[in-house]
C-alpha cells in the first residue's frame, strides 16, 4: 500500500493524469486540425469562386445565364460564347498586339536587366549605391501619376497610338524589379566557379557564358514571369496611348466590350477567360523552373 | 632604369585599366537610359506642367503658359478636390487594413493546415494573383449585376434582405463597399504569400521558449511573431498604400468608363481633368499632390525601417 504524499504515490497520480490529459489533448488536436483545414478550404473556395463563376458562365448557353435561379454547373454545355467573342471586331488584331508588346518588351527587358544585374552584382564602382537606390525609389512612383507627361512625351515623338511607345513604358516599369531580382541570382553564384573555369582555359567571357549564364536561368524565368504578367495585364497606359481599336491591346478590348455592346455576359465571360488564360498557362508551364530556382539558391551554401 | 622598363607598358595598361573601370558603367547604361528617360524625366516634366496653364491649344503648340502655383491654388479651394482627397484616404485606409488583417490570418492559418489544404489555398491565391485586373473587374461586375447577379440571389436566399433588382451602384457607399471587396480580394494573394514566406523563415526557438513559459497563442503572436515580422509588414503596408491610393482601373472599368463624381478618387480625378476636359496643367497638379502624399507615406516607411534596422 502506498500512502498518498510519498514519492511513489505522487508519481502514479501524475502519470494517470498525464495519460488522460494526453488523450484529451489528442482529441482536441484532431478537432482543431479539422477546423483549420475546414477554414482553409473555405478560404480557397471564396478566393476561387469568382474565377469559377466566370468560366462556367462562359460555357453556358444564353438562356441559362439570364435566369433568376442561377445554375451552378454548365449543364447544357456550349462553346457559342467563345465563338462569339472571337468573332467580335478587332479581337484577333488586339491579341496580336498584346503578343507583340509582351514578347518585344520581355526580350529587351531580359537583356537590359541582365546586363545591369551583372554590373551591380559582379563589379564595385562609384555610383553603384546611387543606382540601386534609384532602382528601389522609382518603384514607389505610381504610374497613374505619370500618364500626362508620358502622353506628351510620346506625342512630341509622334508615338501616340503606336506600339513602340507602350513597349518602352512597360520596359521601364518592369526593369527595376527585374534588375533587383536578377542581381540577387547573379550574386548567389560564387565567382570561384568562373575563376576555376578560367584556370581550366576558359576566357573570361567564355567562363561567364558557360558557367554563370546557365545558373542564372531560373532567375531569368522568374523575372520573365513577372514581366509577362505585368505587361499582359496592364490597362491604363494602353487605354490612354492606343486610341484606334486595331492598335489596342487585349485588356483595352476587353474593357470596351460592355460599353460598346451592352452587357452580354456570356461572350464577355468567354472573352475574359481567353484573356486570363495565357497568364495562367505561362505560369503553370514555367512553374517548375521557378521551384528549381529556389532550390538552386539553397544548394550553393 | 625601372622607369624605362615600365614606360612602354604604361599606354596599353592604362588603356585596359580604363576599359575595365568603364565596363560596369557600360553594363548599367541601358537601364539608366530607360528608367531615367521614361520614369525619372517624366516625373520632372509632371511638376513643370503642373506650373502651367496647359489646355488643348497648348498641347498642339507644345508650349504651355506659365501660371506659377495657380493650378494648386485652384484645386486647394475646390470642394470637389477636398472630397476626393478625403475619399481616397478613407478608401486606402479601409482597403489596406482589411487586406493586411485578412492576409495575416490566412498566412497564420496556412501554418496550421495539412499539406494538401495548403497546396489548395496557395494554388487559389496564385490563380487570383495572375488574373488580369480587367478580367477580375468584369467578373465582379457580372456577379453584382442588379438583375441576374449571383450575389443578389445569394443574399436574398440567405434571408439577409430583399436584394432582387438591387443596384449596388446607386448609392456610393454601397458601391464603394463592392469596390473595396474587389480590391481586397485581388490584393490578398500577394500580401498573404509574402507574409507566409516570412513566417516560414522565422526562427521557431523563440516562439518555443515563449510557449514553454506559458504564453498563449495571441500573446505569442503579438509579442514575438509581429515584432519579428515588422519589416515585412511595413513593406506590405507601404506597397498596398501606394497601389490603393492611386486606384484607377477597378473603379473606372466597373463603372463602364463613366464614373460619376461621387466615385472620383484622386487618380480618376486627375485623369478626368487632363484627358476628359483637357486641363492638363490642373490634372498634373492633382497628380503631383498624389505623389507628395505617397512620398510622405514612403518616407515614414523608410524611417521606420531604419529604426528597425538600428534595433536589431
Amino acid at each position: 500500500m502506498i500512502a498518498p504524499g510519498t514519492a511513489q504515490g505522487i508519481r502514479t497520480r501524475t502519470e494517470r493524469e498525464a495519460v488522460s490529459a494526453g488523450l484529451s489533448v489528442n482529441v482536441w488536436r484532431r478537432v482543431s486540425q479539422l477546423v483549420y483545414d475546414g477554414v482553409g478550404i473555405a478560404v480557397a473556395v471564396v478566393m476561387l469562386f469568382p474565377i469559377y463563376w466566370m468560366v462556367i458562365t462562359a460555357f453556358k448557353p444564353g438562356r441559362d445565364i439570364l435566369t433568376l435561379q442561377p445554375k451552378w454547373f454548365p449543364a447544357p454545355f456550349t462553346l457559342d460564347n467563345f465563338k462569339d467573342a472571337i468573332a467580335r471586331p478587332f479581337f484577333l488584331d488586339d491579341v496580336r498586339n498584346s503578343v507583340i508588346v509582351v514578347a518585344v518588351m520581355l526580350a529587351l527587358a531580359l537583356v537590359v536587366a541582365f546586363l545591369a544585374a551583372v554590373g551591380t552584382a559582379r563589379f564595385g564602382f562609384r555610383g553603384r549605391t546611387a543606382f540601386l537606390v534609384m532602382i528601389i525609389g522609382v518603384q514607389m512612383v505610381p504610374l497613374n501619376a505619370l500618364i500626362i507627361p508620358l502622353y506628351m512625351l510620346l506625342d512630341s515623338a509622334g508615338q501616340i497610338d503606336a506600339l513602340p511607345g507602350v513597349i518602352a513604358i512597360y520596359l521601364a516599369v518592369v526593369l527595376p524589379f527585374m534588375i533587383w531580382t536578377l542581381r540577387g541570382f547573379v550574386a548567389n553564384i560564387p565567382v570561384e566557379l568562373e575563376e576555376s573555369a578560367m584556370i581550366d582555359g576558359c576566357t573570361r567571357v567564355g567562363a561567364f557564358f558557360r558557367i554563370t549564364f546557365p545558373l542564372v536561368g531560373p532567375g531569368l524565368v522568374a523575372t520573365a514571369i513577372f514581366g509577362f504578367i505585368q505587361a499582359w495585364n496592364e490597362y491604363i497606359i494602353a487605354y490612354v496611348l492606343l486610341s484606334s481599336p486595331n492598335n489596342q491591346t487585349l485588356t483595352v478590348w476587353l474593357a470596351s466590350f460592355t460599353t460598346n455592346h451592352g452587357p452580354e455576359w456570356g461572350p464577355l465571360m468567354a472573352a475574359a477567360t481567353l484573356t486570363g488564360l495565357p497568364v495562367v498557362a505561362f505560369f503553370l508551364l514555367l512553374q517548375r523552373y521557378l521551384a528549381g530556382g529556389l532550390t538552386a539558391g539553397a544548394v550553393k551554401g | 632604369m625601372g622607369l624605362a622598363i615600365t614606360a612602354p607598358d604604361q599606354g596599353p595598361a592604362l588603356y585596359s585599366r580604363l576599359r575595365r573601370r568603364l565596363f560596369p558603367y557600360a553594363l548599367i547604361t541601358p537601364s539608366v537610359a530607360v528608367i531615367g528617360g521614361i520614369l525619372a524625366f517624366p516625373l520632372g516634366m509632371l511638376i513643370w506642367i503642373s506650373l502651367q496653364h496647359y489646355g488643348l491649344r497648348e498641347l498642339i503648340n507644345h508650349q504651355g503658359e506659365w501660371v506659377g502655383l495657380g493650378n494648386y491654388q485652384k484645386i486647394l479651394v475646390d470642394p470637389l478636390f477636398h472630397a476626393v482627397i478625403v475619399r481616397s484616404l478613407a478608401f486606402t485606409f479601409t482597403c489596406v487594413s482589411l487586406t493586411v488583417a485578412l492576409s495575416t490570418l490566412i498566412a497564420l492559418l496556412l501554418l496550421k493546415v495539412r499539406r494538401a489544404v495548403r497546396v489548395l489555398v496557395m494554388s487559389a491565391l496564385v490563380f487570383v494573383w495572375a488574373t488580369p485586373v480587367v478580367v477580375t473587374v468584369d467578373i465582379w461586375q457580372w456577379m453584382f449585376d442588379y438583375e441576374f447577379g449571383i450575389i443578389n440571389y445569394l443574399l436574398t436566399q440567405l434571408h439577409l434582405g430583399n436584394f432582387i433588382h438591387h443596384n449596388w451602384f446607386d448609392n456610393p457607399v454601397q458601391g464603394f463597399a463592392v469596390i473595396v471587396a474587389i480590391v481586397v480580394w485581388y490584393s490578398i494573394p500577394f500580401v498573404t504569400i509574402t507574409l507566409f514566406a516570412a513566417l516560414l523563415q522565422m526562427p521557431s526557438d523563440v516562439e518555443d521558449a515563449a510557449r514553454v513559459d506559458g504564453a498563449g497563442s495571441w500573446r505569442r503572436f503579438w509579442y514575438i511573431t509581429a515584432p519579428i515580422l515588422k519589416p515585412i509588414f511595413l513593406i506590405v503596408i507601404c506597397l498596398s498604400t501606394i497601389w490603393n491610393f492611386g486606384i484607377f482601373n477597378q473603379i473606372y472599368i466597373l463603372l463602364n468608363q463613366r464614373p460619376s463624381s461621387d466615385y472620383f478618387t484622386i487618380a480618376i480625378y486627375s485623369y478626368r481633368e487632363s484627358f476628359g476636359v483637357t486641363q492638363y496643367g490642373l490634372g498634373a497638379a492633382i497628380a503631383v499632390v498624389m505623389v507628395i502624399v505617397l512620398v510622405i507615406v514612403t518616407l515614414f516607411y523608410v524611417r521606420e525601417t531604419v529604426k528597425v534596422a538600428e534595433i536589431s
